[in-house]
């Protein structure tokens, strides 16, 4: 099962940027007379503290101002009114990096490279259970599959590629027929996910996709501003209804079962309102997670909701653990072992796990040395 | 710009929002965050509409209307939207109407049911915050909020105090004070500001009905009351009768029914104020200041300068308020009349403000260990009372209030708006200065609900400079101009903490509408000023029952006596110490 976010992310060293700042200045590169050009540029880097929404650009122009980062509507846009009440350009680190390039090559140059509606180049940040993780540049339009299997390498040997999360917290899950999809910002938006931040997660058939969305739900319920009732509000439902897929009997309450079944049926309309209502991209996106794991992988959450089984056995209260009788020596450390004391037997002789006290925190698993524990 | 709306084709003004144009044209979108005046901050997204040719709904208050566009307020997409979001907000809030203060004029309540909203549809329930009961005014219960920001607003850009802000993030986010604590360590003024915008019961008055009821039917006590002037232009709202008209005479029949034994005008100490006030004015121009004197009799500016900028103080006028001027008389002078044991007295009154709770348990309103004044209550409660006793005020046969102490000029009466402590002031204050009098003053440039307002006045060779500001926040700007020195000659200043000064205080009727809360302010000055064009007696010092007072018991104004009973001599709140808590 993915570890819930912590709070938030730490703090990045910012040293090294004041260094380049000195750098560039001492170079003339920056301040007062560039070059001897008479034109003048100051570069200043404010820190935030790290909060996901400060990526909206009135959430950051919020930040930067001294405020608590919160979207505000648009229009009007920054453009024409911004930081402190003046026009304001947002642009991302990447594009301004794009810069030197764009400049060496030339903007003919620049251009030929990617597709007629996204040009040039992306750098994807590829990881997950991958051959080979990392940051990796790429010409707009390349097929996700190459990413993915020439330069990361594919999934480690033995096992089974199963899907790609692109697009950071708010973008999509694809699946392995997907993988022929070039990557630019149309043809990602006609199946679901996004260019994004560029994060490339790949997983495998270790994966549970019912969890990956839960995961991103909660990073991004807590990651919410707060401010507009449909993310707020709908992004801790869209979780509280993933939770219930993954509840097993034990700490299911009555009505439990019901709720499961419902939340399921409103999973998309709620996901729908949340998209059309919320202030800003984060909660416009934010379905993006649920709905492309439930669009791409259905029967996985209909194996979790009905009947109440985790395929990629991830999901513990759902996982059912046995002791094969002919396995067992009757070493007792599972037992020892087990938190919950679910398991009896006499030394010597086989074990058994009484399933009503499971847990299934798999701790049995890991501890018995003649793997006699199964999961089902 | 043709638009259409609704399939009506409609005429859009330049810059217009979509809700400014829905509203001019008849349609209604509901909304939960919007504030008239205010720049939109797009909150709540219950008044999204869908317009043709857009990919997700646009929020009518913020978005402009754009030439050509095709509007729906009402689109199957837009309602479905609407609903659920009220069954968001309903799924994390507490399903307790029937106990609720606001049932029946909460936003969010109308609009489930507007909606149809039949039962809890999402599977996480509520999440549970404690009750801020910290502050004498006033009740915060973060339950029940729906994080609107409306309160934070108010405290922030209409006030300028800032007390309370959005904390935590995520769906954890709530509205606190700074550092999770509360409000009685936090700047707040107690105002109550945030009470009258709050669309649900997740902000209240500190309620003392409860006390009051008890003492009303203890047979040891006399329980008196007072009723502040903006109370009787704004009662009748309270209990669904048309506004802006005065009920004063009706009200004090109501008083009397619901057992209060003798029933007083704080008109009558707004009058006793002036006096002071104008003697202190006069001393002050006489001997050098400090000018410019600030008027007192708004607690919550007081509060405000105690903590914020106490280095005004010796700028206040020392004068109490009327309600403690009252409270301190009714248990002195006027139980010495009747003969009446003070600690039997238990003395009530009826203020437009929540503020006054919190002044009225200041340790320098009591004497020998007792409260001048015992328990105070907003209109909102006496109204409640009043409904409890099936009292129909607009059938009740006029009473006068008790004499002396319910006698009134009508300069008393303009206390309850903003300029008019300033007009009665002036009216006496010629007098001090010519030593003649003058037909009453009407001063047009101190009316209207501007934020700062100036006038000058000749009188007996001197010129006198006064300003008014309407509202904390406008009292900050004009002391800014003064700390910058451009109106070095100012010599009194009335300071109103409310917008449009105590009719537009925080213990008046809440209104679902809060679209016309300037012209709902304007109707109650309106009153005011008829009732004062409509008297007879027009001037403080000509109050035979302020007068008596002086000749009986006071001695003059600044007398020994008086400083005794109605003045005070102000230190900061805080040390510095706390300060920096």
């Amino acid at each position: 099962m993915l570890r819930r976010t912590p709070r938030r992310k730490p703090r990045s060293r910012r040293r090294w940027h004041e260094r380049a700042i000195t750098q560039a200045r001492d170079c003339g590169l920056l301040g007062a007379d560039i070059l001897g050009s008479g034109r003048r540029l100051e570069v200043k880097i404010k820190q935030g503290a790290g909060a996901f929404v400060c990526g909206e650009e009135t959430a950051l122009i919020h930040s930067i101002e001294g405020q608590r980062g919160m979207p505000r509507p648009r229009p009007p846009y920054p453009v024409t009114r911004g930081l402190f009440g003046r026009p304001t350009v947002i642009n991302n680190v990447e594009t301004m990096a794009n810069l030197p390039g764009l400049f060496r090559m030339g903007p003919e140059a620049f251009a030929a490279l990617g597709t007629a509606g996204s040009k040039g180049t992306k750098v994807f940040a590829l990881s997950g259970q991958i051959s080979r993780t990392g940051l990796v540049e790429v010409a707009m339009g390349e097929p996700l599959r190459r990413i993915v299997e020439e330069i990361g390498g594919g999934v480690p040997e033995g096992h089974v590629f199963k899907a790609v999360q692109i697009g950071g917290p708010s973008g999509g899950c694809l699946p392995g027929p997907q993988l022929d999809i070039p990557v630019d910002y149309e043809s990602l938006k006609t199946v679901g996910a996004m260019v994004g931040s560029g994060g490339l997660v790949v997983m495998d058939e270790r994966a549970c996709m019912v969890d990956v969305a839960r995961y991103f739900m909660d990073f991004i319920q807590r990651e919410g501003c707060g401010k507009c009732i449909p993310c707020r509000e709908g992004t801790r439902q869209l979780l509280a209804i993933l939770d219930s897929l993954g509840r097993g009997r034990r700490r299911e309450e009555p009505a439990g079962a019901l709720e499961r079944f419902q939340g399921l049926i409103s999973l998309e309309r709620l996901a729908r309102v949340i998209q059309d209502s919320s202030l800003c991209g984060l909660g416009q996106s934010a379905r993006n997670p649920v709905l492309s794991t439930l669009r791409w992988f259905r029967a996985e959450y209909e194996a979790h909701a009905y009947d109440r089984r985790c395929p990629a056995k991830v999901c513990p209260e759902l996982l059912l653990y046995e002791i094969e009788e002919d396995l067992c020596n009757g070493c007792t450390v599972c037992a020892r072992k087990c938190p919950a004391e679910a398991i009896v037997g006499s030394r010597k002789s086989p074990h058994h796990i009484i399933a009503e006290k499971c847990r299934g925190c798999g701790s049995c698993l890991t501890a018995c040395p003649s793997g006699a524990i199964k999961v089902s | 710009m043709q638009v259409t709306i609704n399939n009506r084709p409609a005429e859009a003004r330049e810059g217009e929002t979509i809700l400014e144009l829905a509203r001019r044209e008849g349609h209604a979108i509901p909304t939960l965050c919007h504030m008239k005046g205010l720049l939109p901050s797009g909150a709540c997204r219950i008044c999204v509409v869908e317009v043709e040719g857009q990919k997700g709904l646009l929020p009518a208050c913020s978005h402009p209307v754009q030439d050509g566009m095709v509007i729906q307020t009402h689109s199957a997409r837009a309602v479905e939207t609407r609903k659920t979001l009220v069954e968001l907000l309903l799924a994390n809030h507490p399903d307790d109407c029937l106990y609720c203060v606001r049932s029946g004029t909460c936003e969010l309540q109308d609009l489930a049911r507007a909606y149809g909203v039949r039962r809890r549809r999402w599977p996480a329930g509520l999440r549970h915050h404690s009750l801020d009961v910290s502050s004498p005014a006033l009740v915060r219960d973060p339950d029940k909020c729906i994080l609107c920001g409306k309160c934070v607003r108010a405290c922030e850009e209409v006030m300028g105090v800032a007390a309370i802000d959005f904390t935590h993030g995520g769906s954890w986010t709530v509205i606190a004070p700074a550092y999770g604590g509360d409000l009685n360590r936090s700047p707040c003024i107690g105002c109550g500001q945030c009470i009258v915008v709050c669309p649900t019961g997740a902000l209240r008055e500190r309620s003392q009905l409860d006390r009051v009821c008890a003492a009303l039917a203890d047979p040891e006590l006399t329980v008196v009351i007072q009723h502040a002037p903006a109370v009787s232009v704004s009662i009748a709202e309270e209990l669904d009768l048309p506004g802006g008209q005065d009920f004063n005479p009706q009200l004090v029949a109501a008083l009397r029914l619901l057992g209060f034994e003798y029933v007083f005008d704080t008109g009558f100490s707004a009058d006793l104020t002036i006096m002071e006030e104008a003697a202190e004015l006069v001393r002050r121009i006489k001997l050098g200041g400090p000018l410019p004197m600030f008027t007192s009799c708004s607690p919550g500016w007081v509060r405000w300068v105690e903590q914020a900028r106490p280095e005004l103080l010796p700028n206040l006028s020392t004068c109490k308020s009327p309600q403690q001027m009252m409270g301190a008389v009714i248990k002195s002078w006027f139980a010495q009349r009747k003969n009446l044991d003070p600690a039997k007295i238990f003395s009530v009154s009826v203020m437009p403000c929540t503020a006054k709770k919190a002044e009225a348990g200041r340790p320098e309103h009591a004497r020998e260990g007792r409260a001048d004044v015992d328990a105070v209550l907003t209109v909102r409660e006496l109204a409640r009372l009043i409904r409890q006793r099936g009292i129909h005020i607009q059938e009740l046969k006029p009473e006068h209030a008790d004499l002396p102490l319910g006698m009134r000029s009508t300069a008393g009466r303009l206390f309850g708006g903003t300029g008019g402590v300033m007009e009665a002031a002036l009216r006496t204050a010629w007098i001090l200065l010519t030593g003649e009098d003058s037909p009453p003053l009407r001063v047009a440039a101190l009316h209207g609900q501007d934020g700062v307002k100036f006038a000058t006045i000749e009188a007996g060779g001197v010129k006198l400079q006064v300003a008014v500001a309407n509202g904390l926040r406008h009292a900050q700007t004009l002391l800014g101009e003064i700390a910058a020195g451009k109106h070095p000659e100012l010599q009194f200043v009335e300071v109103m903490t409310c917008p449009g000064g105590c009719v537009g205080g925080g213990g008046q009727p809440i209104h679902k509408d809060g679209e016309h809360a300037l012209e709902r302010r304007q109707e109650r000055i309106n009153a005011l000023h008829r009732i004062d064009d409509e008297g007879m007696l027009r001037r403080s010092h000509r109050n035979w029952a302020v007068n008596e007072l002086y000749r009986e018991f006071l001695g003059e104004p600044l007398s020994e006596k008086s400083h005794e009973l109605l003045h005070v001599h102000r230190t900061p709140v805080l040390d510095e110490e706390d300060a920096l808590v």
